[in-house]
């Protein structure tokens, strides 16, 4: 009886740290960058998955080399550049300021700025003039028109 | 006519939108960037699967042009194209390579021994051809990682100077090999047979 209690002990440990898939941490903040990096780092296999999520065995073995680089003492910034070394700039979620990517900023301002240059030039133009010449050629026809 | 060009200015940027989308239309999401292309395989130190006292380095892939081909045997895709790649050895003479790994999903607390995985192997094999010199067995899957891997199958084509040069994710069919790997083998190999005449007179391999 005493050595199935120990057993039953035994066995329930195992599967407690099971369920947190086997990685144990030095300290709660490599914890947190574990978490971090899992977070903002792509799937390669599942695309528009980060490897937290994602079940694919790329991702398990990503996660697995994200936690031993940690463990090792990397910074985020070098298990960034690991991945990327590897994946490309696809693999981080947060892309670099390049020639081709530049557009993603550049367009919503260059956006905004042509529609405040087009809404300044309309004000500043004599629509009211038109109009009140307009209007007036239309009276005339109307006058034409009841004679 | 002064508000001409701001008609068009939505007519331009519409057909921009179109270009873009249109092309978007044909491009595969899964082709990535591949990082290894035009560099000397990473190093590593791997078993060979059948026999795994043999050690490999990437020394191996010196002097010969390869298809180095990442699969296992839980892989359908893979299964589908090793017909083929057969027929590709047993014709062409191409130097094939497997680079194995196994699915099981954490390589610490895995139960599957390497006997069971020999034995899936060779029953494989022996049911569809084995296109394969050697196995490579990337036991933690850490060459994988490095090389990019994101799947099987994948091939890596390694000129004879053992550097990368071309990096296909998915299978390798007729079309596959007639409009995009046969051509640069076939120019690797015109290539290495090249090197081999000026460096010394050396008996030249089929290169059909």
């Amino acid at each position: 009886m005493k050595y199935f209690l120990i057993i039953s002990v035994l066995l329930l440990s195992i599967a407690v740290q099971a369920a947190e898939d086997n990685f144990a941490f030095d300290t709660p903040a490599q914890r947190a960058q574990f978490l971090a990096l899992t977070a903002e780092l792509r799937c390669p296999m599942c695309q528009n998955q980060n490897i937290a999520d994602s079940d694919a065995m790329i991702a398990h073995d990503m996660r697995r080399k994200v936690y031993t680089l940690l463990k090792q003492g990397k910074s985020e910034q070098d298990v960034i550049d690991y991945m990327k070394a590897r994946y490309g700039d696809f693999v981080h979620y947060q892309p670099p300021v390049t020639a081709a990517t530049m557009w993603l900023w550049a367009a919503p301002l260059l956006f905004v700025l042509f529609a405040f240059i087009v809404v300044i030039t309309r004000k500043n133009s004599k629509i009211d003039e038109d109009r009140e010449i307009k209007l007036a050629k239309a009276e005339a026809m109307l006058e034409q028109d009841k004679q | 006519m002064k508000k001409a060009p701001l008609v068009v200015v939505p007519l331009v940027l519409f057909s921009l939108l179109i270009v873009f989308l249109f092309q978007g239309l044909f491009s595969d999401p899964r082709e990535l960037d591949s990082q290894v292309k035009g560099k000397p395989l990473p190093a590593f130190s791997l078993p060979d699967l059948m026999s795994p006292t043999t050690i490999y380095t990437p020394d191996v892939f010196k002097g010969q042009v390869t298809i180095l081909n990442v699969w296992g045997v839980w892989c359908v895709t893979c299964a589908v194209e090793m017909p083929f790649l057969t027929a590709l050895k047993n014709e062409q003479n191409v130097r094939i390579v497997g680079l194995y790994f196994d699915q099981d999903l954490d390589p610490d607390f895995g139960t599957k021994t390497l006997s069971r995985v020999q034995e899936e192997v060779t029953e494989m094999l022996s049911r569809y051809g084995n296109p394969y010199a050697f196995n490579i067995f990337d036991v933690y899957r850490d060459t994988s990682l490095d090389l990019g891997v994101t799947g099987a199958p994948e091939h890596f084509i390694i000129d004879a100077n053992g550097v990368i040069r071309m990096h296909h994710i998915g299978d390798i069919n007729e079309r596959v090999w007639r409009n995009k790997i046969g051509p640069l083998y076939n120019a690797l190999i015109a290539q290495m047979n090249v090197d081999n005449n000026d460096e010394s007179v050396t008996d030249v391999g089929p290169t059909n």
